[in-house]
């Protein structure tokens, strides 16, 4: 019965409402934890403040894990989630260019957003020189577009790469994260207490 | 004008993650899909050159591919409205926190004039990375991180490294 879209319950105008209040609730949620503050994203490179890592772990372990029993209850179709696409060499490089812009900025495009809203112009900067970088990928693109398209894999995913069952892998992402949490409170600690 | 309200202190970050872990596994179930950001801006951008140079615009598929509707695509954009709906709902939650301020936040050795620059620079190598990867941390990290997507984990771990390995070079910037 869900996706509720692929079923027909949520035709293309009434979703873009449910995209208003999932936008809403989205930026609500980075701007309570501190997201859209660049000096506490940049903390995250300097092992200073792991904000980041949590909330995005924190993130991706919830919304894994309520997929992964919805689909086993059979709520959800999860054939009919859209997966993205893997293309190993332009997402590793994308992820290069990508890390230093973040660490370089202090933003990422959807904090830059919550940043600038709460009137910070430090925000509105990155997100002009996103337009920049995006212009200027477009414009070169008949140049990139065979790199591109390189090494497709299609929508993968790392229990189906490594032929192991999803439970499995939802259950050692878990598990990693919660060392992550861990670790991450350990090095915290004593800039923590040295702010008293 | 009043003295300035003191701002709330942030909410713990793992609960604010469970909020977005919970955002998110509701866009999947009501709209099979994830969330998004850096998408929206590549939308935007091509409805401005779809406005401004329409040839030019037509003639390349990196901004044909955001116009199916032509220069009306943006407002019928899941991503675009959804981007609103973030700039909506930081700045709900800053003035409740009492944290909106129009200011620059910066590292205490960096001018104001250095920090812009730094995020312009920032912005644009990540318009650029956005685009190489299809995605950035929400579309990539958060929805494909969730739905265990290969090329979205190879995009975190690249992204991480990078980030890591370049901060000690622009570490002026931040401390």
């Amino acid at each position: 019965m869900a996706p509720l879209a692929e079923f027909g319950y949520v035709g293309s105008a009434a979703g873009l409402f449910v995209a208003l209040g999932l936008g809403i609730a989205f930026g609500f949620f980075l701007e309570r934890g501190g997201l859209g503050n660049a000096v506490k994203l940049a903390g995250q490179f300097y092992l200073t403040d792991l904000t980041v890592f949590k909330v995005m772990f924190a993130a991706i372990v919830t919304a894994m894990l309520g997929l992964f029993w919805l689909a086993a209850l059979g709520v959800v179709q999860l054939p009919l989630v859209f997966v993205p696409p893997t293309f190993v060499l332009p997402q590793l490089a994308g992820g290069v260019v990508f890390g230093v812009g973040f660490v370089v900025g202090g933003l990422c495009p959807g904090t830059s957003c919550v940043s600038a809203s709460s009137g910070r112009l430090d925000g509105l900067a990155v997100l002009g020189g996103m337009v920049v970088g995006i212009v200027a990928f477009n414009e070169a693109f008949p140049l990139i577009a065979a790199f591109y398209g390189a090494t497709p894999l299609g929508p993968l995913t790392i229990p189906q790469a490594l032929g192991l069952p999803h439970g499995l892998m939802v259950a050692a992402t878990v598990g990693a994260a919660l060392l992550g949490f861990l670790a991450a409170e350990r090095l915290e600690r004593p800039a923590g207490a040295a702010r008293g | 004008m009043p003295a300035r309200r003191p701002a709330q202190p942030y909410l713990n970050p793992y609960l604010a993650g469970v909020g977005i872990g919970v955002v998110l596994l509701l866009a999947f179930v009501v709209m099979g899909r994830g969330l998004g950001a850096s998408g929206a801006f590549s939308t935007a951008v091509a409805t401005g050159m779809a406005v401004t140079a329409p040839g030019h615009a037509a003639a390349n598929a990196a901004y044909a591919a955001y116009l199916p509707d032509g220069p009306t695509s943006l407002f019928s954009d899941w991503l675009f409205i959804e981007i609103v709906g973030v700039t909506i709902g930081g700045l709900l939650s800053a003035l409740l926190a009492g944290r909106f301020r129009v200011a620059v936040d910066k590292g205490p050795r960096v001018s104001v004039r250095g920090r812009i620059a730094y995020a312009l620079a920032g912005g644009a190598l990540m318009g650029i990375g956005a685009k190489l990867a299809r995605g950035c941390t929400s579309g990539q990290a958060l929805t494909g991180g969730a739905l265990l997507s290969v090329g979205s984990w190879l995009f975190i771990l690249a992204a991480f490294a990078a980030g890591y390995l370049a901060a000690p070079l622009v570490r002026r910037a931040w401390t």
